[in-house]
């Protein structure tokens, strides 16, 4: 399978990436469809045909923007307000996709699609250190999620109500365990682990004050000592 | 409520596409200024942790310690202990149910 030498692609053997991915993604698919099915039956709760709950899985495939929007549409809170919300929620992607950036070639059409597939975990798993973002193992990991996270709308969209609630089975500290699995490698410098902790309280401190979402976007701020590490060492 | 429906669906669709596209499509396909990069570096580290303690200490707008808390905290001790990525989850899982099962 040995390619001709063309100019050497950043990351080597795309193929084998893309299956690395779709394996390290699997744990996180299988959380993402339960959660997935918690969020058929709550938007058909609160008023979504079942296509409509399928569909918005299908295009948007943001599971705390998704269920941010339908809790406050179904509160009443209006288009508008819920909109903004699932955006507000989705912001910490901003960080995460320029992040990404460099490490996507391609015309911009091209980067602005193979940018939809940044999902937490994936972003987190693909990161090779030193600002570099192993792609194909990228899209690999978010494939497999979004399988289960279609097959589990659909479950849940169609058998409504007669599936437990999720917080009773502990499902709600799935993602926050898979993050700090994540987090204990990154923490090798001294200047990351005054990062995560800079991080940590910046999102903390937020949290009462302003919209969920805009906390853990805020607390991206705290990377920005990465400049000063390098002026010094450039001085 | 079914043309309101599908409005919501749409605009979640394009505030969400427009959003993860906006990093690739302005910084993509060129390495960044080294200073930059060193940001770029630091920026997993930041977010993780964020993330990490908006779902673990907070619900919803406030902050709030629960059985989830107990339970990340224990997945903790065995990402420390060097224990694998799905002992830290089940252990977080059974301690979360637990606790919520007795009180």
């Amino acid at each position: 399978m040995d390619l001709p030498a063309a100019p050497p692609p950043p990351v080597p053997a795309p193929r084998e990436s893309f299956r690395t991915g779709l394996r390290a993604g699997v744990p996180y698919a299988v959380a993402g469809g339960v959660l997935a099915l918690s969020f058929g039956v709550i938007a058909r709760q609160a008023g979504f045909s079942v296509p409509g709950a399928i569909i918005m899985s299908a295009i948007v495939f943001a599971g705390s923007a998704q269920f941010a929007a339908v809790a406050i549409f179904a509160g009443g809170g209006g288009l508008f307000a819920a909109i903004a919300a699932a955006a507000l929620m989705n912001s910490r992607f901003l960080p995460m996709g320029v992040a990404l950036a460099p490490s996507l070639p391609g015309r911009l059409l091209k980067r602005a699609a193979q940018g939809q597939t940044v999902v937490d975990a994936s972003w987190a798993m693909a990161n090779r250190g030193e600002g570099r973002y192993d792609r194909h193992f990228l899209f690999g990991a978010t494939a497999v999620q979004y399988v289960t996270w279609m097959l589990g709308t659909v479950i849940g969209a169609v058998a409504g109500s007669g599936i437990g609630d999720p917080r009773k089975l502990g499902l709600d500290a799935i993602f926050p365990a898979f993050f700090l699995a994540l987090l204990a490698p990154e923490l090798r410098t001294a200047s990351a682990r005054g990062v995560a902790v800079g991080g940590a309280l910046i999102a903390l401190a937020l949290v009462p004050l302003a919209p969920p979402g805009v906390p853990v976007l805020a607390a991206s701020a705290a990377a920005l000592v990465g400049l000063r590490r390098h002026r010094e060492q450039a001085s | 409520m079914s043309g309101q429906q599908w409005a919501l669906i749409a605009g979640c669709a394009v505030v969400t596409a427009v959003i993860k596209a906006a990093g690739p499509v302005a910084f993509g396909g060129r390495p960044l200024p080294e200073r930059i990069g060193g940001v770029i570096a630091l920026m997993a580290p930041a977010l993780l942790a964020a993330l990490i303690v908006t779902q673990a200490l907070a619900d919803g707008e406030h902050l709030a310690i629960g059985a989830d808390t107990a339970g990340v905290g224990m997945a903790g001790v065995v990402v420390w202990r060097k224990g694998s990525i799905m002992l830290a989850v089940a252990v977080a899982v059974l301690m979360t149910a637990g606790l919520r099962a007795l009180g």
